[in-house]
């Protein structure tokens, strides 16, 4: 009854859907699988109407169908709960639940609290949750909030007379066993009235709740599964399959590591509290290695320990064979860390300066006398930088904020390395830039080995991570899985890794 | 660059252009306005103005904002009058040193400002408005409501003895906003405001010491407005509970009408200066062609909101709180 055909969607440089055909039928639960990034959350945009497709139409019941917003789609029947909690937490349960919606329950102006709260109870009472709906929402455990939203979509019910279908972002990420279990019997009785799509990284339960399953690889549907016929291994290898091109990661100009050398990062059974638990690794010069794992698994958590953004609350870390006491930010420059985030609007360059501002603001202290600065030293070492990673910048007074994203990549790196970090820290490096900058990255990574730097890289992409690590190590909701040794010749493939990842 | 007019060059030299303009638009109005005398007029009344601006601008460059000038100008102004007077009460004796402690003052009033700010955790506007009313309060306290007259003419040759006709307090502006300059551009503490201002997250994770940042901050702007406190009180020869009014009004719009960012990380003591500027030729304009002083303050009410239009990139910004 929902279908869409053949819909494209465009960004600058990102092909995000390409002529995607999606169906689902009256009562149908179906499952949405796919890596980072292939697209799903782009598809679940534009069926809830965040998103309007460039190309293609969406028809329900054969009509075709355009929305401009949420609130359109919403008025069609089409309903989402969200991955991220959205509720608004200082507001009571049920003015959470007719958000947007309160107008059913005026009279001259004023709210009949009465009212909204015996509608809200009728909500609750359709996903089981016996709470009294004046309670501020923040009281509520996670696992009873995800209840209220979809208690809040479930509204949908009374206010449209056809058919609803309800997306399920991730419903499953902040739930304990018995309460999935509990959501999945809801769902699967609410298929009475409703139709579900379901987006989840935990492949077990897709396969457990949906009646087919959408697998979905680089803004393309590669499959389509009915439940009987599904195969987590075949659903795996087809999310992630394709060749990896050994050169484009220059496997060639890969290096064995130092490893008799001393550790420049040392983890020894270290935790912190809801993030991870009990890492220990060792990083030494030269070698990459890469924490490979789903959003949320821990990866960020450990770059930002590493860099003292975060204290852990067991175990020891050691930077150069000293045990690191102090976690903050300047304790981690200090000796030598150098953090490359993955937001760089946020965290890597400060638009408004200019590039040799934004070059030594790591290390200001060392192109000062007390406290006035050394500008011409500074410009001459934006100069030297310039040359060497071939920065495409007019001069070194041009902001960093209207630079390409690939050359605020290069100032990034330059900020640190110039500053003689040889401890990297590399957050989704190649994020949003094209080809070309990616290759430049990777080539900055393989000179940076050679410099006996260590580096530890979460990638945007498997492969990615594959390609250009020396060591991987998974993780899984904060627990390491395994390790593999990624020597050139002999790198494990996708599939190990998926395999251990979900 | 095929568009040499783009949206970046004409904010930059928006406030400057407005000035000419305004000074174009008072001198065909009356011809008296373009005269020596007229500019030395605009001087003394923007040197105290000036010095407060520019206290401000620094902590405007950092993205917070500091309201406690008038408190601190008042207890400077007030701790300088009692000092130089007891010390005795002209220049040429000990009472000079009544000018570093006014300095000291200044800069101890805004280091607490700033320990409220970033220790209690309290948002700067607030914490700076409230320190405000304490300074307030406590130069009360000081003069019991008296006015205290400093009538050294040593000290009042700041506005007495004129070089090319304007006032040496001018050159005494003039000298601390090349400081303030060198301060900004030259220093690590400079620029440390712009990388605060332009991005708090990225300056914590580059290991700046970003409290220290912001009390340094505050402290300095203190010391500044202890300088506008002294020139005010040497252009009227009184220090008083009141030596501090209007100064908030005056210096923030200068601040902002001079094209420096309200959320921080652009703009500079320039802007700052031409934005007094700017400030202080409509209202001398406006007196010398002869409108009522109420129209001078609904001018300025909008030119501030013309600035901000003009310098916020709406696009970019989706909620304002």
């Amino acid at each position: 009854m929902y279908e869409l055909i053949n819909v494209d969607k465009k960004f600058p440089g990102v092909h995000a859907l390409k002529s995607v055909d999606f169906k689902i039928g009256r009562g149908e639960i179906v499952g949405l699988v796919g890596e980072n990034g292939a697209g799903k959350s782009t598809l679940m945009k534009v069926i809830y109407g965040a998103y309007q497709p460039d190309g293609g139409d969406i028809t329900i019941d054969g009509t075709k169908v355009r929305f401009q917003n949420p609130r359109q789609a919403m008025d069609h029947g089409i309903g989402m709960v969200f991955q991220e909690q959205s509720l608004i937490t200082n507001l009571t349960v049920m003015e959470n639940i007719f958000l947007g919606f309160e107008q059913q329950f005026v009279s001259y102006g004023v709210i009949n609290w009465k009212a909204m709260a015996e509608a809200a109870r009728k909500q609750l009472a359709k996903v089981k949750l016996d709470i009294d709906p004046a309670t501020t929402t923040s009281k509520l455990s996670f696992a009873q909030r995800q209840l209220v939203e979809l208690a809040k979509v479930l509204t949908l019910e009374e206010r449209i007379d056809g058919d609803l279908v309800i997306l399920l972002d991730e419903p499953t990420s902040v739930l304990a066993k018995e309460e999935v279990e509990l959501l999945f019997s809801l769902v699967r009785e609410l298929t009475k009235r409703a139709s579900f799509i379901f987006v989840s990284h935990r492949m077990d339960e897709v396969l457990d709740l949906s009646d087919r399953i959408y697998v979905m690889k680089d803004g393309e549907v590669v499959d389509v599964v009915a439940h009987d016929d599904a195969d987590v291994d075949a659903i795996q290898h087809k999310m992630v399959g394709r060749d990896v091109d050994k050169e484009y990661y220059r496997e060639q100009k890969q290096k064995p590591y130092q490893a008799e050398a001393k550790p420049l990062v040392a983890f020894n059974d270290v935790s912190v509290a809801g993030k991870y638990s009990d890492i220990s690794f060792d990083l030494r010069p030269g070698e990459v290695l890469c924490l490979v794992g789903t959003e949320g698994s821990g990866r960020e958590a450990i770059l930002r320990t590493i860099f003292g953004l975060e204290t852990p609350s067991s175990g020891t870390v050691a930077l150069k064979g000293e045990t690191v006491t102090k976690f903050n930010a300047q304790a981690g420059v200090a000796n030598g860390v150098g953090y490359i985030p993955r937001e760089r609007k946020v965290e890597g360059i400060v638009a408004g300066m200019n590039v040799y501002e934004n070059m030594t603001l790591s290390q200001m202290g060392n192109y000062a006398n007390s406290g006035v600065l050394r500008i011409g030293e500074e410009k001459s070492l934006a100069k030297q930088w310039i040359d060497r990673l071939a920065i495409k910048t007019p001069d070194v007074y041009k902001d960093c904020g209207g630079l390409s994203g690939g050359n605020q990549q290069k100032v990034v790196l330059a900020k640190w390395r110039s500053a003689g970090s040889d401890i990297i820290l590399l957050d989704h490096p190649t994020r949003g830039l094209d080809i070309g900058a990616k290759e430049d990255v990777y080539d900055m990574v393989r000179e940076m080995s050679d410099d006996g730097v260590g580096i530890i890289l979460v990638a945007d992409t498997l492969e990615e991570a594959i390609g250009l690590s020396h060591s991987i190590i998974v993780l899984k909701d904060g627990v390491a899985q395994k390790r593999f040794d990624c020597s050139p010749g002999d790198k494990p493939s996708l599939y190990d890794l998926v395999h251990h990842m979900i | 660059m095929s568009n040499v007019l783009t949206r970046d060059v004409l904010i930059k030299w928006a406030p400057l252009i407005v000035l000419l303009v305004l000074v174009l638009f008072f001198t065909m109005m009356e011809p008296r306005f373009f005269s020596l005398r007229n500019f030395a007029r605009i001087g003394i009344s923007s040197a105290p103005a000036l010095m407060v601006a520019i206290g401000v601008t620094f902590i405007i460059i950092m993205g917070s904002i500091d309201l406690s000038m008038e408190g601190t100008v008042s207890v400077c102004a007030v701790v300088f009058a009692f000092a130089f007077i007891a010390l005795g009460g002209t220049l040429a004796s000990w009472a000079w040193l009544a000018i570093p402690l006014a300095l000291l003052v200044g800069g101890a009033i805004g280091f607490v400002n700033g320990l409220v700010h970033v220790l209690l955790k309290i948002p700067s506007f607030m914490a700076s408005l409230a320190m405000g009313f304490v300074g307030t309060g406590f130069a009360l306290l000081l003069t019991g409501g008296d006015r205290i007259r400093v009538e050294d003419d040593l000290f009042r040759s700041l506005l007495t003895e004129r070089w090319f006709g304007f006032p040496i307090m001018c050159y005494v502006a003039l000298l601390f906003l090349l400081i303030a300059w060198f301060i900004q551009s030259r220093t690590t503490l400079g620029r440390n405001f712009y990388a605060v201002g332009g991005g708090e997250e990225l300056a914590h994770a580059s290991g700046l010491n970003v409290n220290r940042v912001r009390i340094m901050g505050f402290a300095l702007a203190g010391i500044f407005y202890a300088v506008g406190a002294l020139l005010a009180v040497g252009r009227i020869g009184i220090a008083e509970t009141a030596t501090g009014s209007n100064f908030m009004f005056v210096s923030i719009t200068s601040v902002v009408v001079g094209g420096t960012a309200l959320w921080g990380g652009i703009g500079g003591v320039w802007n700052t200066l031409i934005g007094v500027l700017i400030v202080n030729v409509i209202n001398n304009g406006m007196v010398v062609i002869g409108l009522p002083g109420y129209v001078q303050d609904g001018v300025l009410g909008i030119l501030v909101i013309a600035a901000v239009v003009l310098s916020t990139d709406r696009k970019s910004v989706t909620f304002v709180k």
